[in-house]
């Protein structure tokens, strides 16, 4: 939620940790790896390595700009990235990696999905947690603010897509779209929320902005072109839907279409920008934040009003809560019996609610309509977000107010 | 159309009895009249209780220290209701509200001493109970003078003051039609639930036939204090409510802020108050798995002792200008109580007079939980200026505003007069 954000990055002044001695260096397994590089490729020498400090020798043969990423065995949380790698060059990057299943991918012009993406196996031993927390904060950081410029490398050109096929009358094409461009911008919205004005011109729901006098655009403006509402029907606020509204002319279109992109295209320039940072805090806000999100405005159907697609913005929150946790859990694991009990509760919470909402669909294979989901399954739902919701909520008391 | 002359009721007309005993209640003694009723007549003469007058320059119920319990209702005119009927059940009302605040029952027959072929007058519940402090408060809804396709049917269109019409969208709205609105509202406030209950029960019963409840919501715990003999009640976040609340020992707030006067609008409404009613449902899961440090940033307040973050006691002036040590704002920008403070709404206030309410439980298994605002001010301005002042209000992300109404409440009414008299003049 967008206090959170503002209250804990003013608060986080006040973080005191625990420094210790220096990082206990591993035994790095061996030569170096390569990988080779092309637009559309990623060939990473070995599928499988020894855990330990992990050596990257990383040459693009492409025509651009290319990024090296190490991706968690959830596809989406980065664990190491090594970004701008011009073409011809030749680069070493070191990982540090314990046991486990990970992702190696690309992305060409750092835009966009990431291209070649590849099961990368860790084996071995668990080197000890490192004891040293300013270490392991400085690399949730790290790996934190890499995922938010990953996600907002994926959302521009799938809005991109999305508002091509609106501003043109291709409905069909930009209903098919909608939902998924969605995505990475539901994984990282309490970022979005953070700075003030944009959030509302991307994400704002036409009763919010109509009450606070804002023009309303973005998605969900698009959105109720895109599946009108049929005679009679209400907006979320209990009025009728043709108050102040009226289908899009063509002209209309274009500016909504154009707005998003350069909104969107206005985020990206802000999480790429050299001083953009986050807090400790600020993640392991985020991740209780998201799930208030679901809680709030995804499990009562109100966040897609028009095109019932809200199981697929509830699934993005996970996931993006998931991957806030799964970047200070370690942190949180060093807490002594209390953290380590924490993490393994979230962790539970998390898989029973991942698995109920596979009953729904997939990300891949698309999520049911939002209003063919029964007042009981709702229940069911809002339950387990609960459930997760309580433990998720200690997270940041655990990480920041707990000595180990 | 014939305008009746300004009387007394003295009782309650045929068409209420008709609506407590049927056709067969030639045998009830009517009551002894309004000024009778006025004399405390506690069941038992033990109740040690307070009782305040009903009739009077305003209405009770509004600068009336903040009672413990609420029972509200709204009501719709029924079908084919004509203006006498109208004035027949505003002074039918005031005759049954002037025996109730006084803890009678409602008529003399009452609950017992009736025929006992008939049904009794009274319900009986509040048997044996003290007045309990009980106040009744009536107001007029936009909808009394034209309904929403432009129909005049009390012959009242052009009396309706211009300020009274439906709120507009506000942020964080989500009203369900079915708990908005309504022709009449009546405000029941008691320190007994029962007592409070009793009174809107009594008045429906009396209404069948030409009035009937559209919605209705019970209340406890007082959610303001509306004078400084009061301590500050909380509501369901857990924070104290109403601090800085207009109290009744300032009468010159009151006076500015609170009472119709006169050149205000149309002369009937002089010395009443316009009165809103929103309910706001907490998402009380979401609020109480947050910090302490949010919950306080976003109200602007201490949870223990309610102060002002820029620090000092409960009644300590916020200062918003104040700073912190590395340059933050003590009390922040979007917190509730720097965007509901006068300094913000360009002065204007409100009265507050909500109470908690918990209606159950929703489909999701979640209370359904959250403050039953009602406010009432000189003019709907000050609430629609409030209200904007609060679209960015930090404390939106957990809360909703469910059911939303607005009423002219009309001055008191004398001891030979009614409610509302002056609209019918």
């Amino acid at each position: 939620m967008r206090n959170r954000i503002l209250a804990a990055a003013a608060g986080a002044g006040a973080l005191a940790l625990a420094l210790t001695g220096c990082v206990p260096n591993s035994t790095a397994g061996g030569a170096a790896l390569t990988v080779a590089i092309t637009d559309d490729t990623c060939a990473v020498s070995e599928a499988t390595t020894a855990a330990g400090n992990v050596t990257f020798s990383i040459t693009n043969n492409g025509t651009d700009v290319n990024e090296f990423e190490i991706l968690a065995d959830d596809k989406l949380r980065i664990v190491g990235e090594k970004e701008n790698v011009t073409p011809g060059q030749t680069v070493s990057y070191v990982a540090q990696l314990g046991p486990g299943t990970y992702y190696t991918a690309c992305k060409f012009q750092l835009i966009g999905a990431p291209t070649g993406v590849a099961e990368f196996t860790v084996t071995g031993e668990a080197s000890a947690v490192s004891a040293d927390e300013q270490a392991l904060t400085d690399q949730a950081v790290t790996n934190y603010i890499s995922y938010i410029k990953s996600q907002v490398a994926e959302l521009v050109p799938q809005v991109q897509a999305f508002a091509d096929a609106y501003a043109t009358g291709d409905d069909d094409t930009a209903r098919s779209l909608f939902a998924s461009a969605r995505v990475s911008y539901e994984r990282i919205e309490p970022t979005a929320e953070a700075f003030g004005d944009l959030d509302p011109k991307i994400d704002y729901r036409e009763v919010d902005a109509v009450a606070e006098g804002l023009d309303w655009t973005g998605f969900h403006r698009i959105e109720k072109d895109l599946w009108p509402p049929a005679e009679g029907a209400l907006n979320s606020d209990g009025e009728s839907a043709f108050l102040d509204w009226a289908p899009s002319t063509d002209e209309e279109r274009q500016a909504y279409a154009d707005g998003l992109v350069t909104d969107v295209q206005q985020l990206s320039d802000l999480v790429n920008a050299k001083d953009f940072t986050v807090s400790l805090a600020d993640i392991s806000n985020g991740a209780i934040g998201l799930l208030d999100e679901v809680a709030v405005g995804k499990i009562s159907g109100e966040e897609d009003w028009w095109s019932h697609t809200d199981l697929y913005d509830f699934y993005a929150n996970v996931q993006g809560a998931e991957v806030a946790f799964g970047n200070v859990k370690d942190i949180a694991a060093g807490k002594g019996k209390e953290g380590a009990a924490l993490v393994k509760d979230i962790e539970t919470e998390f898989a029973a609610l991942e698995g109920l909402l596979a009953q729904y669909g997939s990300l891949d294979s698309g999520f049911a309509d939002y209003s063919t989901v029964t007042e009981a399954q709702r229940k069911e739902l809002s339950d387990q977000v609960n459930a997760l919701a309580e433990p998720l909520s200690n997270l940041t008391h655990t990480v920041l107010g707990l000595s180990e | 159309m014939t305008e009746p002359e300004e009387t007394a009721p003295t009782g309650l007309s045929r068409r209420g009895l008709l609506g407590l005993v049927g056709a067969g209640a030639a045998g009830i003694a009517l009551g002894g009249g309004a000024a009778a009723a006025i004399a405390l007549n506690t069941p038992n003469g033990v109740g040690v209780s307070t009782v305040y007058p009903f009739f009077g320059d305003h209405q009770a119920g509004i600068t009336t220290p903040a009672q413990d319990r609420l029972h509200f209702a709204a009501y719709d005119l029924s079908a084919g209701t004509t203006r006498d009927d109208l004035i027949e059940l505003l002074q039918d009302w005031t005759y049954a509200a002037a025996r109730l605040t006084a803890g009678q029952e409602v008529t003399e027959g009452g609950a017992v001493d009736g025929s006992p072929l008939a049904p009794p007058d009274d319900t009986g519940e509040a048997l044996g109970l003290p007045a309990s402090g009980l106040t009744i408060t009536f107001g007029f809804g936009p909808t009394l003078f034209t309904t929403d396709d432009g129909t005049d049917r009390f012959g009242i269109a052009a009396k309706k003051p211009d300020l009274l019409a439906k709120l507009p969208r506000f942020s964080g709205d989500a009203l369900r039609p079915e708990s908005g609105g309504g022709d009449l509202c009546i405000q029941a406030c008691a320190d007994d639930p029962q007592v409070a209950v009793h009174a809107i029960r009594n008045l429906s019963r009396i209404a069948f036939g030409r009035a009937s409840i559209r919605w209705s919501q019970l209340g406890f715990g007082r959610t303001s204090s509306t004078s400084t003999a009061q301590v500050t009640p909380r509501n369901l976040f857990g924070f104290k409510d109403g601090t800085a609340n207009i109290k009744a020992e300032d009468p010159t707030t009151v006076k500015a802020q609170v009472w119709v006067a006169e050149g205000d609008g149309p002369e009937w409404m002089t010395g009443g108050s316009y009165l809103v009613t929103r309910k706001i449902r907490m998402i009380i899961e979401a609020w109480d798995r947050t910090q302490l440090q949010e919950q306080e940033n976003v109200i602007g307040r201490s949870k223990g002792e309610g102060a002002p973050l820029s620090g000092g006691r409960e009644f300590t002036e916020p200062e918003f200008a104040a700073t912190g040590a590395a340059g933050q704002e003590l009390i922040p920008a979007d917190s509730h109580v720097l965007l509901a403070h006068p300094t913000s709404t360009g002065g204007a206030q409100l009265l507050r007079r909500g109470y908690n309410f918990v209606d159950g439980n929703d489909e999701l298994g979640r209370l359904d939980a959250g403050l039953f605002f009602i406010s009432f001010q000189r003019s709907p301005e000050q609430f629609i200026a409030v209200q904007k002042n609060l679209a960015r209000d930090a404390l939106n992300e957990y809360i909703k505003h469910v059911g939303s109404a607005i009423f002219a409440v009309p001055p008191g009414a004398t001891k030979n007069g009614y409610v509302g008299s002056g609209l019918f003049a």
